[in-house]
């Protein structure tokens, strides 16, 4: 489904603080399957996860996904695909202060123009899906670290993307509530979705869920 | 369709983003109305002004002729009138009895005139409702006048005219022909100057070149160069308001620029995590567009509110000095509530336009950046 050929991907480049956060990396990523990238802290998990996902493009090497090359597309085209295509959990959930659960989890929509009324009903579904629907209308700042994340999973689905990709997902949660992740990444696969998870936590890649670990450091594929 | 929903939206998410930094937007608001306000209230009342003595000079005379004597001005002999009125196209001439009276006691300049149309009985006098107010006089009193030879004359108050004409007869005291050339010495067969009639308005520049001809030592002045002097003198005195008040807009300017382009960090991680999740940059723009408007239109609103209220409903205590006053008897009248599309769309472009270009163009650069910078954040 996506395939990574020699990819790297250089910050800072020609400055003295240049740094190489991933160099040579050719990977395969099979649709309907959970692959998790494993490894210490600056090994590269991020960032690969990042030119998975289109979130950012390689300083050079191709990524192609189902088939279509997509290191070249212009942002716009970059930024409809990760739209349409991915769903991202982040580390820090990443949610936005100040509203309710329900209207981060339509946030992802708004610029696709679907109708309010439809999209709020969609929305809705998603949490009662994950059981926080009595939370819709409470603003994130009062949610647990259970349901933030509920929230944050059911954001990532609200486009009904074919990937999902978690960074570092059970990073803040203790292990009942790293299980109860995981359990759910379980009915999105059984649902279809392609899992990339970024973690070194053992309760993610030694899940029966997951199908394949790809080891990282420096970088580089272990 | 789908456009309209995704503006909708945005709109939707903008107001809520709003509301979450309602004490810093609430505060912006304020300011920026009240500064609204205060040219709202310049420009509203300069123009109700203007138009009022529009309305008022409708009733004046086409035409005035002066006599000038070594470039100022003097009696006109009354025998200029049958020369004048000979002019093809005169339909009639008058004479007028005017001058000003300076009374000590108050410090106070008055127009007395003399009006034959009233029938004013010798000894009395009507006065306008300034002088009224600043002599603390009823309709019953008398009033000393001093004399060109510094004797006094005692002037019966026939009765106070009407508050609805103040704007000109605040500081005017009608009075009979006999009194007025007793008063200021005033030689008989003369007036101070005369007033015109003419048939066509087409025809005045005509006539009044005639009476150059005719009469070298007069100057005639046309109603529209009356009504052109009006224009100027307002718009002089409002043009200086707005030039007061224009520190006032500049710090305004200041403070508004410095919000719109001074995104803080947590408003920098929501555009982030916006980008993140598949805002483009446009619809980042989109959302900045709807805060600029939303901010800018609703203090733009409410400015324009109160500086109708404030010019039309209260008597205007802000700039009533600096737009109506002359000498010290203000003219005390209710102006009549009139709004110019030009002048509302002039406000509009003058303060909703450059706050919203303004949080627009800078926001540009803070709405490329990489959406990846929230996976490291």
């Amino acid at each position: 489904m996506i395939q990574v050929r020699d990819v790297r991907k250089v910050f800072n480049t020609g400055r003295p603080n240049e740094f190489v956060a991933i160099d040579g990396v050719s990977l395969t990523i099979e649709a309907h399957r959970t692959t998790v990238l494993k490894g210490p802290s600056g090994s590269g998990k991020t960032t690969l996860l990042s030119l998975l996902g289109c979130m950012a493009r390689p300083t050079s090497g191709r990524i192609s996904l189902l088939e279509r090359e997509i290191t070249s597309l212009p942002e716009r085209f970059l930024t409809d695909i990760r739209r349409r295509s991915f769903g991202f959990i982040f580390q820090q959930f990443n949610l936005i202060k100040g509203i309710t659960a329900l209207e981060n989890v339509m946030v992802p929509a708004y610029p696709t123009g679907e109708r309010y009324s439809s999209l709020k009903r969609r929305a809705m579904e998603l949490l009662e899906l994950f059981n926080v629907g009595a939370k819709a209308a409470s603003k994130v700042e009062w949610l647990s670290g259970g349901e933030a994340q509920r929230v944050a999973i059911a954001r990532a689905l609200v486009n009904d993307p074919m990937v999902v990709i978690a960074d570092e997902p059970t990073a803040h949660l203790d292990t009942r509530l790293s299980r109860e992740f995981m359990e759910i990444m379980g009915t999105l696969k059984a649902n279809g979705k392609t899992l990339i998870m970024a973690s070194h936590d053992p309760i993610v890649h030694e899940s029966s869920v997951v199908d394949g670990v790809v080891e990282m450091r420096d970088g580089r594929l272990v | 369709m789908r456009w309209f929903e995704k503006q909708k939206n945005i709109l939707d998410f903008t107001l809520s983003a709003l509301w979450r930094r309602k004490g810093k937007n609430i505060t912006l608001v304020s300011v920026y109305a009240f500064v609204v306000f205060l040219v709202a209230s310049v420009v509203f009342l300069t123009g109700a002004v203007k138009g009022e003595a529009e309305r008022v000079l409708v009733e004046a005379p086409d035409m005035m002729v002066q006599r000038l004597v070594a470039g100022r001005h003097d009696y006109i002999p009354l025998s200029y009138m049958k020369t004048i009125g000979d002019i093809r196209g005169v339909q009639n001439v008058k004479s007028r009895l005017w001058g000003y009276y300076f009374d000590q006691t108050n410090s106070a300049n008055y127009t007395l005139m003399v009006n034959d149309e009233l029938d004013i009985q010798p000894g009395s006098i009507l006065i306008g409702s300034g002088v009224a107010r600043n002599l603390l006089v009823k309709e019953t009193g008398s009033l000393p006048f001093r004399t060109y030879d510094g004797s006094y004359v005692f002037m019966k108050i026939e009765r106070v005219l009407d508050e609805a004409l103040d704007l000109v007869a605040a500081d005017l005291i009608l009075l009979n022909g006999g009194d007025f050339r007793r008063i200021f010495l005033t030689p008989e067969g003369q007036a101070t100057d005369l007033v015109l009639k003419v048939k066509n308005p087409r025809e005045m520049p005509t006539i009044a070149r005639k009476i150059v001809a005719l009469l070298p030592d007069t100057r005639p002045i046309l109603r529209e160069e009356i009504l052109r002097t009006y224009d100027a003198v307002f718009e002089w005195r409002g043009g200086l308001s707005i030039l007061v008040l224009s520190g006032a807009f500049l710090a305004f300017l200041i403070l508004a620029w410095d919000k719109a382009t001074g995104l803080s960090a947590e408003e920098r991680r929501e555009i982030g995590i916006l980008k993140g999740i598949g805002w483009e940059t446009s619809d980042i723009l989109q959302l900045k567009f709807w805060e600029g408007v939303a901010v800018s239109f609703t203090a733009f609103l409410a400015g324009l509110l109160l500086a109708y209220v404030h010019v039309f409903f209260t008597p205007a205590v802000l700039f009533e000095p600096a737009i109506k006053g002359w000498s010290v008897l203000y003219p005390r009248f209710q102006l009549t509530p009139h709004l110019s599309v030009y002048h509302v769309s002039t406000l509009f472009f003058l303060t909703v336009v450059p706050y919203t270009v303004s949080t627009i163009l800078p926001s540009w650069r803070a709405a490329s950046i990489d959406p990846d910078i929230v996976m490291r954040a």
